[in-house]
């Protein structure tokens, strides 16, 4: 295949704006692109759960009542996917896992968030502290819609949303690092858009 | 209880020839998880670029998954117990 | 004789200057290739490649296509065993390749196909399948209108359903292959109600469109 990049005269595709507030490759949408690496799962907030699980095989649950119960926060943050479309100022309402993590002894330094229907995403723990996630049930003012991740959805936005599990059910404290769905096949480790990590070897 | 969010497997087809010789969205797969035998183009394709993913259209089992990268790209296929595939027998017939 | 290498579809890459892309499949409208590719394209409501193709490409101008791809939805002119075609809105393009090959080859299997409309102005290739159908007692066609029936329709405008396929489609006894493409909730639908009178499962393919819009 030919390395010269063929131009479609005429084409501008999507709005969008070249911005110098994106990260690198990115492309700034106004609407909110649905992606998903497999079939929407319809939880019932009945029958919701979340379980928190230390290295140690401790577990701490939550039902959806025990969860709302917690302190939740307004976030107002940037959000950047991986296939290249990023959205400013995207509105959530969340429970910081700050919030979950308090009393919780650990030594671990990493972290697998799990999700109903199977998927997986891996991050250092400390990329969940500090103020840097949470367990987002609202966005834009409503609650979260299915296909967006709801009843509700890890949100890291410092890294490459595909680490923001939608349908976020768990997440598991590991002593060593362990790759989850898409970082066991190419997809970076880390996944910081400012350093445009998408790969292996970025 | 399915989502619409998936197009048929047949979509992959061009991804999938960039990495193989012969058109395997037209191959027989057995899924490695509830052992049901179809064609990879009526599998669910879930786009999520630069992955894909093919899943079973009965359990929803990956069956494949690709990631393409500049100059490299990742396969797995261990969501196949097996693929059968048509290929050239070499002679006129 | 050279074995047959019918492929369904094209996908289609345009490129804006500042390198941002977009992919969409098509399914390729004309019979055999060779070098010539014919889609047909219809606009999708806020849609991003379908409407550069239908109001923006011009003749001569360059299109990046990869393909032709896809070896699974396709009929090949290999037999005179009965097919059953049932399309959706756009889904009639790659079922149009069918009834062109089929003509092409001389190979006069019986082919049925049943086409759900909106409209009558809705219906894409609509001089040239009663045509076809005139000149070939091999081929018959039966319109679904769902939104609006043409003057003097018997019936009033419906979705498609079981009563309809039962009386406009080959037999299930007769086991014909069949092919079925359109919308996704199009395609589910009539593959069950396919299911539910009797015809064998194994025999019946689907292409699905998908999500309007694409992906990405």
């Amino acid at each position: 295949m030919s390395d010269e990049k063929l131009v479609s005269p005429g084409f501008v595709g999507r709005r969008r704006t070249a911005n110098a507030e994106l990260p690198p490759g990115q492309y700034l949408t106004e609407d909110f692109p649905v992606l998903s690496a497999g079939p929407t799962p319809r939880v019932q907030r009945e029958e919701w759960e979340f379980a928190l699980t230390a290295e140690t095989g401790e577990v701490r649950k939550w039902n959806w009542a025990q969860f709302r119960a917690l302190p939740a926060v307004p976030i107002s943050t940037d959000i950047h996917c991986v296939t290249r479309w990023s959205k400013l100022n995207t509105t959530w309402e969340g429970v910081s896992i700050d919030t979950l993590l308090e009393d919780v002894q650990t030594s671990a330094g990493f972290a697998m968030a799990h999700s109903y229907g199977g998927y997986t995403t891996n991050l250092p723990l400390a990329d969940l502290r500090n103020g840097k996630a949470w367990i987002a049930f609202r966005y834009d003012g409503a609650e979260l819609a299915p296909e967006h991740g709801g009843p509700a959805r890890l949100l890291v936005p410092h890294l490459y949303l595909w680490k923001s599990a939608k349908w976020v059910n768990g997440i598991t404290l590991m002593l060593k690092d362990a790759p989850g769905f898409w970082e066991s096949l190419g997809y970076n480790n880390y996944g910081d858009p400012w350093r445009e990590q998408r790969y292996w070897g970025e | 209880m399915s989502s619409r969010s998936y197009c048929d497997g047949n979509a992959a087809a061009g991804e999938l020839r960039d990495i193989f010789a012969v058109d395997i969205t037209a191959a027989a797969g057995q899924c490695a998880a509830c052992g049901m035998i179809g064609a990879l183009a009526q599998g669910h394709l879930y786009a999520f670029e630069p992955g894909i993913v093919v899943r079973c259209a009965v359990c929803e089992h990956p069956l494949v998954r690709l990631v393409k990268g500049p100059g490299r790209a990742w396969l797995d296929l261990r969501g196949l117990v097996y693929l059968q595939l048509e290929v050239p027998s070499g002679q006129n017939s | 004789m050279a074995r047959s290498r019918r492929r369904q579809h094209v996908d289609v890459r345009l490129r804006a200057s500042d390198g941002y892309t977009a992919v969409r499949s098509y399914s390729i409208a004309n019979a055999a290739h060779g070098d010539r590719v014919e889609l047909t394209v219809e606009q999708v409501a806020d849609g991003e490649v379908s409407p550069y193709l239908v109001h923006t490409l011009s003749p001569g101008d360059p299109l990046e296509i990869r393909g032709p791809l896809g070896g699974w939805f396709v009929w090949r002119p290999v037999s005179l065993e009965p097919v059953q075609l049932v399309a959706g809105g756009s889904g009639i393009v790659p079922l149009m390749a069918m009834i062109r090959t089929r003509a092409q080859t001389h190979l006069h299997a019986p082919f049925r196909l049943i086409y759900s409309v909106r409209t009558l102005e809705a219906t894409i290739y609509s001089a040239e399948l009663q045509q076809r159908a005139a000149e070939d007692d091999g081929l018959s066609v039966a319109y679904v209108y769902t939104r609006a029936t043409p003057p003097g329709w018997p019936r009033a405008a419906q979705r498609i359903d079981a009563a309809l396929i039962a009386e406009n489609a080959l037999p299930a006894k007769e086991n014909p292959a069949c092919f079925v493409c359109g919308p996704t909730a199009f395609v589910e639908a009539v593959a069950e109600f396919l299911g539910e009178a009797g015809y064998d499962s194994s025999r019946i393919k689907t292409e699905r469109f998908g999500p309007s819009g694409g992906t990405s």
